[in-house]
């Protein structure tokens, strides 16, 4: 394999947002499950710069840009606010326990890299051996947010699955049109502070964040 | 490279190692003694308690078979015959064709057989409830440790660490994204197999909690000396493969005398980098149920296998 130093610096930090992927499916502790957030945030935006600098697009500085003010900084500090707020300190809880959730992950990660292994055959983009990695991160998000029972870990895995869906993004087709990529990042945070609303509202509800009650349908 | 060096290069290796292996342990403990707001008791105590353990009379158990009495010097041969094979000081050492680095996890789990056997051998209660406790973690990290090692191997299309070193250190610097797998899972069996701390505390007595030190309770004087000697090699032989693997630049080819004072350097240099990284990774982290174990160990083997599959998506 003799792959330019940038097509190997993008191999990277698509392993190790994979890796932090699968670190934020095993984390029991909401807090270190957000700094996990915002360290994914911050891998997406380098891997995103190179992918820049080696293109020689001006967009992509500016959606990486983007990138590192709202998932790196603002939102992270959002959510501990919510949680203080809301003081919640809890251990994560989980429909299955978590060896499980990892075979599942593995599962998942297998499927991902064959369903993308013939996408990635006919592409001519010097990112294109990521696109399996890419849709790993997404089901893995997917799967975090099936797996966990209170509101704000959802919340966390719904945004590592824009993560996810963000790097596929730039990994198939070197970014999303400028307006599209402004378009989601608004609707990313307006989606957080409206999910902030809710949690309060759920929890003045059913006194817990446990979104097992909404189930119930009955009026109280 | 011609005989007589490669001999001369593997005898300085081995005996090197033996030595400074105490002071890896005394440098370690150092640091968690800093990190811990204390003044510590100096880098030099494993000598100084290697030192009063050779100079007591041993004390054996009543029923103790020479089973028992033949464990440390095993334990002791296992891990002086490991850093012998891992390229630490050079590569292609005459030791290094004997063992790949699947024989090499063959040597430490006989070096465990043994131990476990030897704690359960006197018959109290503590030394079986240990040896339980360190079979069950050793059979869960030797997967992830083998896990490890394939992906290094699949990298360089060898089981042997020469060729691996070589491949990966003396060659053209390539990024290998599977590799960052292999390195978190490699440190986590790391932990697990040194009875560090998520794992197992070392420095404690207490009952509940204690793995290695319950299995080798019995021991005294001299064969405790050789126990914990053999400690200390086993983390040096660890952190050793760890660098072999994972950091390997400086690594010198047996017989070239120019290369050696780079390759000290370097392996004084990393050693020590090892060491305090440890220390401050024991710090931050506090000690897991035993139960917790299996997750610890499986997350472990689940990562070097995720590093495997990365290698054939990205590096084929």
């Amino acid at each position: 394999m003799n792959l330019p130093l940038h097509a190997q610096l993008i191999n990277l930090f698509a392993a190790l947002l994979l890796l932090l992927a699968f670190a934020m499916l095993t984390q029991r502790r909401i807090r270190s499950l957000i700094n996990l957030f915002a360290l994914q945030g911050f891998v997406l935006v380098l891997s995103t710069a190179v992918v820049a600098y080696s293109t020689d697009q001006l967009h992509l500085y500016v959606s990486a840009g983007v990138t590192l003010g709202l998932k790196v900084l603002l939102l992270p500090w959002i959510m501990h606010h919510l949680i203080r707020a809301l003081n919640v300190r809890w251990d994560v809880e989980t429909t299955i326990d978590i060896p499980s959730t990892m075979l599942i992950g593995i599962v998942l990660v297998i499927f991902a890299f064959n369903l993308a292994a013939p996408i990635s055959q006919f592409a001519g983009t010097i990112t294109k051996s990521t696109l399996g990695i890419a849709t790993a991160c997404i089901l893995l998000a997917f799967l975090m947010m099936i797996t966990r029972r209170k509101a704000v870990s959802q919340v966390i895995g719904f945004l590592a699955m824009e993560n996810g869906l963000f790097f596929a993004a730039t990994s198939a087709t070197y970014g999303m049109p400028m307006v599209v990529e402004l378009g989601i990042a608004l609707d990313v945070l307006v989606g957080t502070l409206i999910f902030g609303v809710f949690f309060f509202h759920i929890r003045e509800t059913f006194e817990s964040l446990d979104i097992h009650h909404l189930e119930k349908l009955k009026e109280r | 490279m011609n005989v007589t060096g490669g001999s001369v290069f593997q005898v300085l290796q081995s005996v090197l190692v033996v030595l400074i292996a105490p002071l890896m342990l005394g440098w370690v403990n150092q640091c968690r003694a800093w990190l811990q707001n204390k003044s510590g008791a100096g880098i030099w105590q494993p000598y100084k308690v290697l030192n009063k353990l050779f100079h007591k009379d041993v004390v054996l158990a009543h029923g103790a078979s020479p089973l028992f009495r033949a464990t440390p010097y095993i334990l002791f041969g296992c891990m002086w015959l490991a850093v012998g094979i891992v390229p630490v000081l050079a590569t292609s050492l005459p030791f290094a064709p004997a063992a790949d680095v699947i024989a090499l996890v063959g040597l430490f789990a006989l070096a465990r057989v043994f131990v476990s056997l030897a704690g359960m051998d006197v018959g109290t209660s503590f030394g079986t409830l240990g040896a339980r406790r360190e079979m069950m973690i050793g059979f869960l990290a030797e997967p992830a440790m083998l896990m490890t090692l394939f992906t290094a191997s699949l990298i360089s299309q060898s089981t042997s660490l020469v060729t691996i070193v070589e491949t990966l250190g003396q060659r053209e610097l390539v990024i290998y994204p599977s590799m960052a797998f292999a390195a978190v899972a490699f440190l986590m069996v790391l932990l697990a197999e040194n009875a560090r701390i998520p794992i197992d505390n070392p420095a404690t007595h207490l009952e509940l909690t204690m793995i290695h030190e319950a299995m080798i309770l019995e021991y005294s004087a001299r064969h405790l000396a050789l126990i914990e000697w053999a400690t200390s090699l086993k983390l040096t032989a660890y952190v050793a493969i760890g660098i072999a693997i994972f950091v390997p630049w400086g690594i010198a080819a047996a017989g070239d005398w120019a290369a050696l004072p780079l390759a000290l350097a370097a392996l004084a240099l990393k050693l020590l980098a090892a060491g305090a990284g440890l220390a401050l990774l024991e710090t931050v982290s506090a000690k897991m149920r035993i139960f917790r174990a299996p997750e610890f160990l499986g997350t472990a083997f689940l990562l070097a296998t995720l590093g495997m599959l990365t290698h054939f998506l990205l590096e084929r």
